[in-house]
């Protein structure tokens, strides 16, 4: 009882504090895009502003999906300004080149390397000539040759500060549990969530041998659970919004599913006992498939529903730009906290999910069927 | 966007509207009548509420 206390204490803490760091970064965001609008109306100035500011916003709104070389906390468009830093370029193009990404100055230069240039262009790094000609193919899209690009980007700095904290969180955590039973101070947090995961996540999922997945998911879990979070300060870094992160996520389940898997579970894709011959042969490709589509519909299943949760945000903070008047701004704005706060609920049911749907396809694979006899005669009505 | 796709959107968001509430009205339905498996029953919900919307965004990209 004490347990779920300090439990729900704890949610109700967090979520006052996220959502108050959440409307600083709102405030910020506004700022933000009122320069983003006032440089797109600035640029073009004589064409429509209405078809401007959706431009404007749509631009923006895409900006902050993507993954980018600098952690740039705001900018000036009017005044060329960025208030932030560059981070480091790692290419592999013909040997290792390391260099800062202010050799770019957002985009705008060229950066040469060792004879050779490289382009900024739509966050991706293109190797052109020396006017920086970018040619497109006949969908349009820069047909440019790109070197193999390993940088430390902004999420990869933020996969490390989340792993970097994780560490530090339970590594106190586990020292203090040498010294006393009871965690103290920030442990006393973590505490309930651990169990939380062992005991309504794995157990039930997993069975008697949950042990030896504990560490996955606990690492899953807090991992994701941070990441979202992180997604939701004023830094706007969206890194379980990329496909590419929720993909590595997927794979590691994937794989561990599949090395975990024992006999049974093979049985159950190759040749499923209990039902007639032909049945088998049909079953076989549609669970050789469901094999793939499971950590598939994971990496599909957090990458859209945090992009979904950040594009409506970023949406709603939009229409105020949009509609320009003293209606339509204070209730966009109470709108956005309200989808904020949402968020905050999706940032762990996200975490939840992910980290309860691995416990379920990892309870399949070693689920000892030692109870009930192989060949499924126990569907037979029992007499 | 173009209006095929966008229709098969429309389709979509329906269909997974329609599977969301049945399996929330089914739950309220369950906790109503047992109100002490609550847990089991949240859990089991919310279970197959992520494998629908999984479904629905897997097909919301494919279209």
């Amino acid at each position: 009882m004490r347990k779920k206390n300090i439990f729900n204490f704890f949610l109700g803490g967090l979520f006052i504090l996220v959502s108050m760091n959440n409307m600083n970064g709102q405030e910020n965001e506004h700022n933000d895009e009122a320069e983003e609008h006032g440089q797109e109306a600035h640029a073009t100035a004589e064409e429509d502003g209405a078809v401007n500011t959706k431009e404007g916003i749509k631009e923006f709104v895409d900006h902050h999906l993507k993954d980018s070389h600098y952690f740039s906390f705001f900018a000036d468009g009017e005044a060329g300004e960025h208030f932030g830093f560059p981070l480091p370029v790692i290419l592999w193009d013909n040997g290792l080149k390391v260099f800062s990404a202010s050799e770019f100055h957002y985009g705008e230069e060229l950066a040469e390397i060792d004879g050779t240039h490289y382009k900024l262009y739509h966050t991706k790094i293109y190797k052109t000539d020396a006017e920086g000609t970018i040619t497109y193919d006949e969908r349009g899209f820069p047909a440019n040759e790109k070197p193999l690009d390993f940088s430390i980007t902004k999420n990869v700095i933020a996969m490390l500060t989340a792993s970097l904290l994780l560490f530090l969180f339970f590594w106190g955590l586990a020292r203090n549990y040498k010294k006393s039973k009871i965690p103290t101070g920030f442990g006393r947090i973590l505490e309930p969530l651990v169990i939380y995961v062992r005991d309504d996540i794995a157990k039930p999922n997993i069975g008697p041998k949950y042990k030896k997945y504990m560490s996955l998911l606990l690492t899953v879990f807090f991992f994701i659970l941070l990441l979202n979070l992180f997604g939701l300060t004023p830094l706007g870094i969206n890194v379980t919004g990329n496909i590419a992160v929720t993909f590595g996520l997927a794979l590691i389940t994937f794989l561990i599913v599949q090395f975990s898997g024992n006999k049974h579970y093979w049985k159950h894709i190759f040749w499923m006992p209990g039902v007639p011959v032909p049945m088998k042969i049909v079953l076989m490709p549609i669970e050789i498939l469901g094999m793939f589509t499971k950590p598939f519909a994971l990496m599909i299943r957090l990458f859209a529903n945090m992009t979904a949760g950040h594009v409506v945000v970023m949406s709603l903070l939009g229409l105020i730009f949009i509609f320009q008047n003293w209606i339509a701004g204070p209730t966009f704005f109470l709108f956005t906290i309200f989808i904020s706060v949402i968020e905050l609920l999706v940032a762990f049911l996200q975490a939840y999910i992910f980290t309860l749907l691995s416990a379920l396809y990892i309870g399949m694979a070693v689920e000892d069927h030692a109870d009930h006899p192989d060949d499924h005669s126990d569907d037979l009505p029992v007499v | 966007m173009e209006i095929p796709q966008m229709v098969g959107a429309g389709l979509i968001v329906i269909g997974a509207g329609i599977g969301l509430g049945m399996i929330g009205g089914r739950a309220m339905d369950a906790i109503a009548r047992q109100p002490e498996a609550t847990g089991k029953i949240q859990t089991a919900m919310i279970i197959i509420a992520a494998l629908l919307e999984g479904i629905a965004f897997a097909a919301l990209f494919a279209s």
